[in-house]
């Protein structure tokens, strides 16, 4: 017995870090992702002149725990046709595929999820693609016809802009030498630049990509509502229904976090090289202070006592994180804990503005239709980003064979890039022109019009 | 894709043939598929997000591309047209608000004319404004409901709320009139109930001169959108040849084309006093559609601005009897509803109830062309294309 009492201890030892991350992960994500989901429904109640949730809790607050016991207490239906064992196999496939991902990222110098391997952005991305194998079974076992179609568009949709996204992701880590997550925004902080303004087009690959990967909207065909239902998820309820939401809210943190590491200089503040910019290290303290004393303001306001307290409570938790972001700043002997908070203040910041787009993009766009998605992924996307890679490692090779300025190398091979994309675009319309023409004007019948 | 077309034009050419036979022959899978599989035969409907009610749509799909089509109606049948001879002429006015009951006001005011005709009286001058005025107010209700649902459809999800919210200052003039914002039954046989209240000429005014602002922000989220054009444009084109054979009235017949509206060509209420223009298409396409129908609100505003300015005085109910017995004979009477032409044929028997009612609803019959619009897309435009012909199943199935 002690010997296995002692290998346990072992265990534990070599692996306390990664158990405890993995706990962390899963039992913080899904209150993340759900208020993710409450700040998107907030963001477009904002966008369509009306409130949204305003009922649980104070403007809403505690919406995603009463959704979220909701979907725990409802009936888990398993449709009688389905392939029962697939059917409850594949949420669980695409949620720990998310979380999985997650844990090679890093939310700061000091907040190491679980553990920076050397590979880190191989194996987000990786692991985050296996997710499409749970869309993919799912659509299959759910026996329907509207969710095997909503899972092949998924896989198609995947595949074709996988591509786009790991060139556009060669792009930054050719900047950056390395995998690891660490080093890439420690050589975003030596060169003292985002790679955003290096590789611009990368960035703007990336993003499309990205929003096409997790499935949102303008890209959402997967689940398109008013074509498929809900696409794969059609015959899902309850809980196992919550689980493909939770992988897909949880994908967009790891694609955003993915290109904050990459492109946007990860944990790093704005302005972190520019001697006279150091004012900003004291906006995220008065940002928390001034959301605290707003609450504060708001508290009275509020119809129902126990809303009152709430509303207390969360001005009370701002008042706490601008007390811990300040800490740093006042305190000298605390000044080495400023790398770790502040830089997962600026983490999660930078995440957000990430998923605000995401957010601002869906409400503001109409889908594409699938013909249309495929075409702009392998008629544009991809050839960009490729002619983007080799152009950013001919930029790359003049600045360090031949002592070119970086900024000339690499503003010269943007511009060649954007040439040629600006020309696919051209060769694109004219495509489309002479399929329209194609198609006809009145008279030509429906049914010729589709060759595609 | 190209090695199935041959196959599907001659089987259109086919199946053009055999229309009336049953659904088994009509979704039989035929050869020319892409890769030889099977086709996919689709259920949309009736309980479908994009479906607009309870409209069931047969799909044959040869991958996502539509193959052939088969509506299936009668979803929302009521026997409006059986209950109308059970009723007193006066009764039965309540129940074509039912009808397309995103547009009660206009079903109404077909209803009201069509049994002034039959009667022979006429309604006062100062009721044939007001109702001019609230029927186009009511076509600007209805085709901002159409704009929203048909952009939630291609998946633009906010200009829904835009249009509810102007929608919403239709309906308090409404309810500030008759008390009722969706089934309104807002006008009598013979003229008007209610007389327009204080303020229905300023509420009105500072609609219309709100509404080209607002009309505008649609404008900007939709019309230049290049996912929008690329979604609309080509999709469901429906020649005009096409569109008359079947039958197909207003906005989408128009989009083919054809300068074809009611109001202009048989003037009813007040609609000869005022100036406005038709707008037609060119191609008729969705996006067409969405063009005439966009141009239509303004005209509306148009119509509306000019009524406004002088409204007869005077009074609001015609010369007729409590009891109505019409004479013997029958009468068909058409106004251009927001749909299309909404018909009304009333047969008298000298009673006071009609022998018979027969309603020509728009939606009815532009569903007709859905078939034709809507072969060799893809499931994606399918959504699109039920979303521009506009369809109320209320008034499909009546």
């Amino acid at each position: 017995m002690p010997a296995a009492l002692q290998a346990t201890l072992e265990f534990l030892r070599a692996y306390a870090g990664p158990l405890i991350a993995s706990l962390v992960i899963v039992a913080v994500l899904p209150l993340i992702a759900g208020y993710v989901v409450l700040v998107e429904r907030k963001v477009m109640a904002d966008m369509q002149a009306r409130l949204g949730p305003m009922r649980v809790g104070p403007h809403g607050l505690l919406q995603p725990i009463a959704d979220a016991v909701k979907l725990l207490l409802k009936e888990d239906i398993i449709p009688e046709k389905a392939d029962f064992w697939i059917f409850w196999l594949a949420p669980l496939v695409s949620v720990t595929a998310a979380m999985l991902s997650m844990a090679a990222l890093a939310f700061g110098p000091a907040f190491q999820i679980a553990r920076d391997i050397n590979v880190g952005i191989l194996f987000v991305v990786g692991i985050s693609s296996l997710g499409i194998f749970g869309i993919v079974l799912g659509g299959w076992a759910s026996n329907s016809h509207y969710s095997l179609i909503g899972a092949l568009r998924s896989a198609a949709q995947l595949v074709s802009y996988e591509t786009a996204a790991g060139m556009a992701l060669v792009s930054g880590l050719l900047l950056g030498g390395s995998l690891q997550i660490r080093t890439i925004v420690e050589e975003q902080a030596r060169q003292g630049v985002w790679f955003i303004f290096l590789a611009p087009v990368a960035f703007f690959i990336y993003m499309v990509a990205s929003i096409a990967e997790t499935n949102r909207a303008p890209f959402d065909l997967p689940e398109a509502e008013s074509e498929l239902v809900a696409g794969y998820m059609t015959e899902y309820s309850g809980f196992r229904w919550s689980l493909y939401f939770l992988a897909e809210y949880a994908n967009m943190i790891v694609v955003a976090s993915v290109a904050t590491t990459l492109f946007l200089g990860g944990w790093m503040r704005p302005f972190a090289s520019v001697r006279w910019m150091g004012w900003v290290d004291f906006l995220p303290p008065l940002l928390a202070l001034g959301v605290a004393g707003y609450c504060v303001y708001r508290a009275p306001r509020q119809p129902v006592p126990v809303q009152k307290l709430v509303m207390l409570g969360v001005a009370g938790l701002c008042a706490l994180v601008a007390l811990l972001l300040a800490v740093p700043l006042l305190l000298p002997a605390a000044f080495f804990l400023k790398a770790g908070i502040h830089g997962a203040f600026w983490f999660v910041a930078k995440v957000g503005a990430y998923i605000f787009v995401f957010m601002w993009l869906r409400f503001t766009l109409p889908r594409y239709r699938f013909d249309q998605l495929m075409r702009l992924g392998w008629y544009f996307l991809i050839p960009v980003s490729i002619v983007n890679v080799m152009a950013l490692g001919v930029g790359l090779v003049l600045h360090w064979q031949y002592r070119v300025n970086l900024w000339l190398a690499l503003g010269g091979t943007t511009l060649l890039t954007l040439l040629i994309a600006l020309w696919l675009v051209w060769a694109d319309r004219k495509r489309e022109a002479e399929a329209l023409q194609a198609r006809g004007g009145p008279g030509t019948p429906a049914a010729d019009s589709y060759a595609g | 894709m190209g090695a199935g077309e041959p196959g599907d034009r001659e089987r259109a050419v086919a199946e053009e043939g055999s229309k009336n036979q049953t659904v088994e022959n009509t979704l039989k899978a035929g050869p020319g598929t892409l890769l030889g599989a099977d086709e996919l035969i689709l259920n949309m409907g009736p309980q479908h997000p994009s479906t607009h009610g309870v409209l069931r749509v047969k799909l044959k799909l040869d991958g996502e591309r539509v193959a052939g089509s088969e509506c299936v109606i009668g979803y929302l049948h009521r026997g409006v047209e059986k209950i109308a001879e059970h009723r007193t002429y006066q009764q039965f006015g309540p129940y074509v608000d039912r009808m397309d009951y995103v547009a009660a006001v206009s079903n109404g005011l077909g209803y009201c004319e069509a049994v002034e005709k039959l009667l022979g009286v006429e309604a006062p001058p100062r009721a044939k404004v007001i109702r001019t005025i609230l029927t186009e107010l009511q076509r600007i209700a209805s085709h901002l409901l159409w704009l929203g649902t048909h952009a939630l459809d291609i998946g633009a999800l906010t200009p829904l709320f835009y249009c509810l919210r102007e929608r919403e200052e239709i309906l308090k003039i409404f309810e500030k009139y008759c008390g009722a914002r969706l089934t309104t039954h807002a006008f009598r046989i013979g003229g008007l109930q209610y007389d327009a209240y204080d303020t229905l000429e300023k509420d009105t005014e500072r609609f219309c001169n709100d509404f080209h602002r607002r009309i505008a922000e649609y404008e900007e989220l939709l019309t230049g959108n290049r996912i929008w054009i690329a979604r609309t444009q080509g999709v469901g084109i429906l020649s005009a040849e096409d569109a008359i054979a079947m039958g197909v009235t207003g906005p989408v017949l128009r989009a083919s084309g054809v300068q074809w509206d009611i109001r202009k060509a048989m003037p009813y209420a007040a609609y000869d006093q005022y100036e406005f223009d038709v707008p037609v298409g060119k191609t008729g396409d969705t996006y067409d559609r969405y063009l005439v129908r966009m141009e239509e609100m303004r005209q509306s505003v148009r119509i509306c601005m000019q009524a406004i300015q002088n409204i007869p005085a005077g009074p609001i109910l015609g010369k007729v009897g409590k009891v109505m017995k019409p004479p013997v004979g029958e009468v068909y009477h058409a106004i251009e509803a927001p749909k299309g032409e909404l018909g009304y044929y009333i047969v008298s028997d000298g009673t006071v109830q009609p022998y018979r009612v027969r309603i020509r609803p728009p939606s009815f019959v532009n569903l007709q062309a859905f078939d034709k619009m809507v072969r060799g897309h893809l499931v994606a435009d399918v959504v699109a294309i039920i979303g521009t012909l506009d369809i109320v199943l209320g008034e499909v199935d009546r």
